[in-house]
């Protein structure tokens, strides 16, 4: 087989495999909603997941969001001082940073690291030891009964998450500010009210939406369609990983694009 | 009772079931025996349509599960079914009782403060008691079998399927679930199909063997008949293992 053929049938069974992946996925998010309105909702686990989601997820989530309200507040006020002799507009700068930005992407990130490979090993078990399928055999489905409630939890953890994430982070710039660059902590607080605007901040919250939807289809997807033991469950979670990961930084650009574009800016 | 009628399943190119036609009658055990990779689990699976298979008939009392097209009609045939699966499958974040009473909640009309005396009264018809609260990786093999069998009978079944019940256990163990399914098949008067490479358990309890070679029944016959077979296959493979389970194996 000469280079040329066998370059051109690698790019094609990478665009059959990446095709069927999506139908796949197509087909789980088509059963997901499909369920969510024909069975009843699992509010028992609904609950058990999004306190396994988000409850657990506080700690890591607010240590993130406190450090880098700080080391924003540290940069900026470092920066504008040099340019002009003193800290101008820090509490702009780390209020607008994290609410629009940084907030909800690194929340999301941590979300995705400490709960989205857990979904994806705990699912990705559950294939390997037929637990799946003994899910069918007692009169439920894995869409009902693991992938409906950990969407929700996802959807409304993430959310809930990055308002906590914005003001712990906001908090960290105001600390920084106020003891170590020595601005005035109304002149801090002003600066963010007098500029900010709801719209500001939605424009970050609706994407956390996005980033919620995005990692739980991810989580659920890789660990649905795990194969080979223990050795297929890690592949599935770093898969599950590194590709929410991804998705979440291409989707923020294109979601803020969009956002831009309809005046949520 | 359960028609099975050219039923067929291909995996990559390869018919793993090649037009199997087999009755299997109320109240009977049924046994598939045959070597590995010849689609006894496939078979097993494609019952209650784990598996869907690319043609065929299955039809349960009347009804064909592979024409069923909307999962409520699928569903409701596999509320007759109970499953034993082969490494028990059984869901580790839930303990003992809630193991065993997890199908109740979608298959019965149990009301939920029921469900722990049902789970015990399951438990102690498998020879379990005082381990409801126990988490699953605190049992051993036998018991884990034993649990996910009280999970398969839990709604009151009218069919129970086997997939390698012994595989992985110590001969103690084995010997105590063949005797439950037995039990069953007589306290309970459900019919079991049994899959299995374990000569000693086909040949124990089953009312009729189906000798399953290359996607094909070679012969379904009593196990004396079995025994007996003038298929070449068949009589080889009977004397193999008859051979290893003297031996020791």
């Amino acid at each position: 087989m000469s280079f040329i053929t066998r370059f051109i049938s690698k790019i094609g069974k990478s665009t059959l495999d990446i095709s069927e992946h999506l139908g796949r996925a197509t087909f789980m998010i088509k059963d997901v909603f499909y369920w969510a309105f024909k069975s009843r909702l699992e509010v028992d686990e609904i609950y058990k997941q999004t306190v396994r989601i988000g409850v657990d997820s506080v700690g890591v989530a607010s240590l993130v969001s406190l450090f880098t309200g700080m080391v924003l507040a540290l940069q900026t006020g470092y920066t504008s001082q040099n340019l002009f002799n003193e800290p101008l507009y820090v509490g702009t700068a780390v209020g607008f940073s994290l609410v629009k930005e940084l907030a909800p992407v690194l929340t999301a990130i941590v979300v995705c690291g400490r709960a989205g490979s857990s979904v994806t090993a705990e699912i990705g078990t559950m294939a390997v030891t037929e637990q799946i399928d003994a899910l069918y055999t007692l009169g439920t489905n894995p869409s009902s009964y693991l992938l409906i409630p950990r969407y929700f939890a996802f959807l409304i953890a993430l959310p809930v998450l990055t308002v906590i994430a914005n003001i712990i982070g906001i908090f960290g710039g105001f600390a920084v500010g106020v003891v170590r660059l020595g601005i005035s902590s109304t002149v801090f607080i002003d600066d963010i009210i007098d500029f900010m605007e709801v719209k500001n901040f939605m424009h970050g919250f609706i994407k956390t939406f996005l980033f919620a939807f995005t990692i739980a289809t991810v989580s659920c997807y890789k660990g649905l369609y795990t194969e080979g033991g223990a050795e297929g469950v890690g592949k599935s979670t770093t898969e599950s990983v590194v590709l929410s990961m991804i998705l979440i930084l291409v989707i923020d650009y294109f979601a803020s694009s969009f956002l831009v574009l309809i005046g949520i800016t | 009772m359960i028609e099975i009628k050219k039923l067929t399943k291909i995996y990559d190119n390869k018919k793993v079931l090649n037009n199997i036609n087999v009755d299997i009658k109320t109240g009977e055990i049924f046994t598939v025996m045959g070597p590995s990779g010849t689609g006894k689990s496939t078979f097993i699976k494609s019952i209650i349509r784990l598996i869907k298979p690319e043609s065929g008939e299955i039809i349960i009392d009347g009804r064909d599960i592979l024409k069923a097209k909307k999962q409520f009609e699928i569903q409701s045939i596999r509320r007759d079914f109970g499953y034993l699966f082969q490494d028990s499958a059984l869901f580790d974040s839930l303990n003992v009782w809630e193991n065993v009473a997890f199908g109740l909640k979608y298959l019965t009309d149990i009301k939920p403060d029921k469900y722990f005396d049902v789970a015990r009264e399951k438990l102690e018809l498998v020879g379990l008691k005082d381990i409801e609260y126990k988490k699953i990786n605190e049992l051993s093999g036998g018991m884990k079998k034993r649990v996910a069998l009280a999970r398969a009978i839990a709604h009151n079944p009218k069919y129970i399927l086997y997939d390698e019940p012994t595989t992985g256990l110590d001969p103690i163990s084995s010997e105590k679930i063949m005797n439950l399914i037995s039990e069953m098949s007589e306290k309970l008067g459900v019919t079991s199909v049994v899959v299995t490479h374990d000569v000693k358990l086909a040949f124990t309890i089953s009312t009729r063997i189906g000798m399953l070679f290359g996607g094909k029944f070679l012969d379904v016959n009593t196990p004396e008949g079995i025994k007996n077979s003038s298929i070449k296959e068949v009589k080889e493979f009977v004397e193999t293992s008859f051979i290893e389970v003297n031996r020791g194996h």
